[in-house]
């Protein structure tokens, strides 16, 4: 295949960015986008400039380390990936793709495609645990834990953290982030003794980290390649109206 | 110690020094563990802020021991290099994770685990750490669960098991097919409580490129900014390495693009031995590669063989769809070899049969470079719900990968470099010949031998971070006086100096070709003669050419950019140097071992079935190679007793 490409350059984070083009012949249907990315940088290092910087590690769609805008969605046009997960065979020969960074003011870029997304790890920090010390677990069969609330618990816990969620708000929310947390260890009955604390503990750091608000766009699940559901903000949003008026997260 | 000459390798003789001592307490191992829990000495409460550990690693060994010695009260520094502690590659294994805890009634138990463990390994693991292993691994399933981890459970709510490779019992918690993820973020988040309370500090985006040894004690790493290009030494009063595996020495392996030997190596090369480096695993199924282009293998779990049935073409050069090939002319060659294990065969006999079944013809796929993996029988038994349950994401993830449809077509695997058994050589404490330097989960070379069981990666990582590196790492600390160091110390200055002339060499070469050009040539080297089938003579021959490419590449490399700045072209070029050393003492390690067991199958070391013929008589010893600067290493041996379990020969038959 061969692609017209555009994409953000930007030296470091004080620097102004722009976007540069690029004609990029011979890309391989089945290689993956990043693959695409990398023949592209082989080329350029050929040419001796530098190579596209952006974010990746597994290549296999978990660990959430990759994450690009592609034509102005987040991992992409495909629903339910990962921007490594993204396979060529969903573009056509001749296409043009611009491909730009995550961007929300709770994420600075550091250089071309890659983000700081450390407000993730803060928020989580806040609360996003269970308090339980090595050694100190009873038996692992001694709470049974029905199936369902198991499945929904997973069904939460799958957030991969890419930050595709935020990058696709108009507000730069991180509420479908914070909400999946909070369902996970709040649908099991390990989390229960600190759920409502937690709610409070982990939103408040939400808002200190300059993500927007949620009015309700939906654009968060949209983009979301582990389909993480708009339920868990409603539940996040019953959890904190239930804590406040308890008076929780002053510990 | 006396030094002497023994058998010839290429040209160099190899000198071995006088055996190596594991430290492993005296007495049955059944009650070994819990009586040196008991001796050794501890440290009171009070006094533990005021000692300093580094944690490399913030995947399951290095996360769950930051965060438990956190909890513990020690003033602990974790680095990792990627953005988040959350993202290291523990992330993504998706099998499970083995325990003992015999939920099934089906005849599990501690001992069952250790035997399957050590014979699994191929009688090339010390007994004493294995069962140790066993014995903590039902105390890791209940800390998981307490974190919130959610296990797959059953409508009454217990928790749910599958079988692995090598066992015969069904030992394995899952949680859907992203295990590794959700007990990587159970120790993520209790490292995050840590975080919090402020015991420990975390690094991202930091990476380790030199261990300081003060007076013969490790004391402190070097580290790169990788934001920012700054080169700093950290002191500490020990250093835990939990760095993982070294596959992507491979180039092409199932591992994450950034996982590197260089911590590892780079301790190596400070005095810490290296063990069994040519003990690495090659797993069955994974997706065939597809061409040049290609940056990484994937993993298809070894839980789809539970349901699924390999197969190839009884005719070799058959080109028919598979739906096309009658029953009776499907070759299902693992139930038909080892009826009693069938399709789940340990993965280096599966491995191998599938290469033999490539190699003479019957191959599948645009490239006839695979097997088929079919689920047609599950689906029919147990419907297309079921397996969507069960595998759900990994169909997809084959989907995406390759466009096609599992529960219309079988899917087509591949072995690949997947999981590396050889490590820093460590004793029953977990700290190698340095002291004060420990290491953890897969940089370690301890427990799995010479062939890892599927599902017990995650278990000995976990195992190592929460429970026995917790326990020893003190016992160091207490009966060790360490003396106070600064950054104004001769070994400190030498250590961040030979980090920015690597650095510098780097940026001055000013070649031509592209890092990841000489990486992919140096992996196919490695594949090809030191993969899944090794000679000695193609081991000599990749002893020739690896040097040789390794020379072009200082000669010619390209590194764009500076050294000041994020620089992902200078953080690659970085690891594939040690991953050029690493490559050559894997070969001189397979040449070494004039035996097959395990992973490392030495072709002319076979039995008239093709299966691996073990040498106990010479080779019952653990490996373990000190660096001397040149070609010729110095091999220390650490003689294997099995007093517990017989040596055996390993069958599935
Ligand atoms: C695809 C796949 C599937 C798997 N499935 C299973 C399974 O189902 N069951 C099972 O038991 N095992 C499985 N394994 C094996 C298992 O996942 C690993 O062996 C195990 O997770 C390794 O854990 P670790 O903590 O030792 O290392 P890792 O999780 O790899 O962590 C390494 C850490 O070290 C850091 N690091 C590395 N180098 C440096 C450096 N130079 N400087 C600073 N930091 C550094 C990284 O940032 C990271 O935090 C699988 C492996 C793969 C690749
Ligand atoms: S909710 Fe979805 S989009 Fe947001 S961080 Fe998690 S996985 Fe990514
Ligand atoms: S690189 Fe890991 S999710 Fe994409």
């Amino acid at each position: 295949m061969r692609l017209k490409l555009r994409i953000w350059r930007q030296k470091n984070a004080q620097s102004e960015g722009k976007f540069v083009d690029y004609k990029l012949d011979g890309v391989s249907e089945d290689s993956s986008f990043l693959e695409m990315l990398d023949l592209l940088n082989e080329q350029l290092i050929d040419r001796n400039e530098e190579p596209v910087h952006f974010d990746h590690d597994c290549r296999e769609g978990i660990c959430g380390m990759c994450g690009l805008v592609i034509n102005g969605i987040a991992h992409g046009p495909k629903a339910a990936v990962t921007t490594c997960q993204l396979h060529m065979r969903v573009f056509k020969d001749g296409d043009s793709i611009t491909v730009e960074p995550w961007r929300a003011k709770a994420f600075p870029v550091i250089k071309d495609l890659i983000v700081d997304r450390s407000a993730f790890d803060r928020i989580v920090q806040a609360g996003g645990y269970i308090s339980v010390n090595t050694g100190q677990a009873p038996d692992a069969n001694v709470i049974p834990v029905p199936k369902e609330q198991a499945d929904r618990a997973m069904d939460a816990a799958a957030c991969i953290g890419c930050g595709a969620c935020v990058a696709a708000c108009p507000n730069g929310s991180a509420m479908l982030f914070t909400s999946a947390k909070l369902a996970h260890l709040n649908s099991l009955p390990q989390g229960q003794a600190e759920r409502f604390d937690r709610a409070v503990l982990m939103v408040n750091q939400m808002d200190a980290e300059g993500f927007g608000g949620c009015t309700n766009i939906g654009e968060c699940e949209a983009v979301c390649p582990k389909e993480i559901s708009l339920d868990f903000i409603a539940m996040m949003n019953r959890d904190l109206l239930r804590a406040n008026l308890m008076g929780k997260g002053k510990r | 110690m006396s030094v002497t000459t023994t058998q010839t390798m290429t040209e160099a003789p190899t000198f071995v020094e006088a055996t190596l001592d594991g430290r492993v307490p005296s007495g049955p191992v059944q009650t070994m563990w819990e009586r040196t829990k008991f001796e050794m000495k501890l440290i009171n409460p009070s006094n533990r802020r005021k000692f300093k550990i580094i944690i490399v690693g913030s995947g399951l060994a290095g996360g769950a021991a930051a965060a438990t010695l956190g909890e513990q009260g020690y003033n602990v520094e974790c680095y990792a290099y990627q953005d988040s502690p959350r993202r290291a590659h523990s992330v993504a294994a998706q099998g499970g994770i083995n325990a003992a805890k015999n939920y099934r009634n089906d005849g599990d138990s501690v001992y069952r685990l250790f035997y399957d463990t050590v014979k699994g390994g191929d009688f090339r693991a010390r007994e004493a750490n294995v069962y140790r292993l066993a014995e903590v691994s039902n105390a890791i399933i209940d800390q998981c669960v307490a974190q919130g981890v959610p296990f797959a459970r059953e409508y009454g709510g217990m928790l749910d098991n599958r079988s692995f490779g090598g066992a015969q019992v069904a030992r394995t918690f899952y949680a859907r097919g992203q295990t590794g993820q959700q007990l990587l973020l159970g120790a993520y988040q209790a490292l995050a409580r840590q975080i919090a309370a402020g015991t420990v500090k975390m690094f991202t985006r930091t990476e380790m490129l030199d261990l300081i040894v003060i007076n013969g004690r490790a004391r402190g790493i070097v580290v790169r900014d990788m934001r920012t290009g700054e080169i700093t030494p950290r002191l500490a009063d020990v250093v835990v390495l939990g760095t993982g595996g070294y596959s992507n020495v491979f180039y092409l392996s199932t591992n994450a693009k950034g996982c590197n030997g260089t911590a590892i190596w780079r301790a190596h090369k400070r005095g810490a031995y290296f063990a069994n480096p040519c003990f690495t695993q090659i797993h069955p199924t994974c997706i065939p590669p597809v061409g040049e282009h290609q940056s990484k293998l994937t993993l298809m779990s070894e839980s789809l063989r539970n349901d699924g049935r390999i197969w190839v073409p009884k005719q070799p050069g058959d080109t028919r769809p598979a739906d096309q090939i009658p029953e009776n002319e499907r070759y299902y060659y693992l139930e038909e070899m080892y009826p009693s294990y069938g399709n789940l065969a340990p993965r280096d006999i599966s491995s191998r049969a599938a290469k033999r079944q490539v190699d003479s013809g019957r191959g599948v796929g645009p490239l006839r470079n695979g097997v088929y993996l079919d689920f047609a029988d599950a689906i029919k038994r147990l419907g297309e719900k079921v397996i969507r349950d069960r595998y759900g994401n990994l169909f997809d993830m084959y989907e995406n990968i390759t466009g096609e449809n599992a529960y219309k077509t079988p899917m087509r695997i591949y072995p690949a470099p997947h999981y590396t058994m050889g490590g820093l050589w460590v004793d029953y404490y977990l700290m190698s010949n340095i002291p004060g330097l420990f290491v953890i989960g897969e940089a370690n070379f301890s427990d799995h031998g010479a062939n890892r069981l599927g599902a017990s990666a995650l278990m000995q990582g976990l195992a190592d971070g929460y429970f026995v590196l917790p326990a020893t790492l003190p016992n160091y600390l207490a009966s060790t006086r360490l003396e106070k160091v600064d950054e104004n110390a001769d070994a400190v200055k030498e250590a961040v100096a030979n980090v920015q002339n690597i650095t510098q060499r780097l940026m001055n070469t000013k070649g031509t070709k592209s890092v990841d050009h000489y990486h992919r040539e140096l992996g196919k080297i490695i594949w090809e003669y030191s993969g899944m089938g090794r000679t000695a003579e193609g081991l000599q021959k990749a002893l020739q050419l690896i040097p040789e490419l390794e020379a072009e590449f200082w000669e010619n490399v390209r590194v764009t950019g500076t050294a000041n700045e994020l620089n992902q072209e200078l953080e690659k070029a970085g690891r594939l140097v040690d991953y050029f050393e690493l490559g050559r003492l894997m070969c001189i390690d397979g040449l070494n071992r004039n035996e097959s067991c395990g992973g490392h199958f030495r072709e002319e070391y076979q039995t008239e079935e093709g299966e691996a013929q073990r040498n106990d008589a010479e080779y019952a010893y653990v490996a373990a190679w000190e660096y001397t600067g040149d070609d010729r290493p110095l091999l220390h041996k650490e003689p294997l007793k099995f007093e517990t379990i017989k040596l055996a020969t390993r069958s599935y038959k």
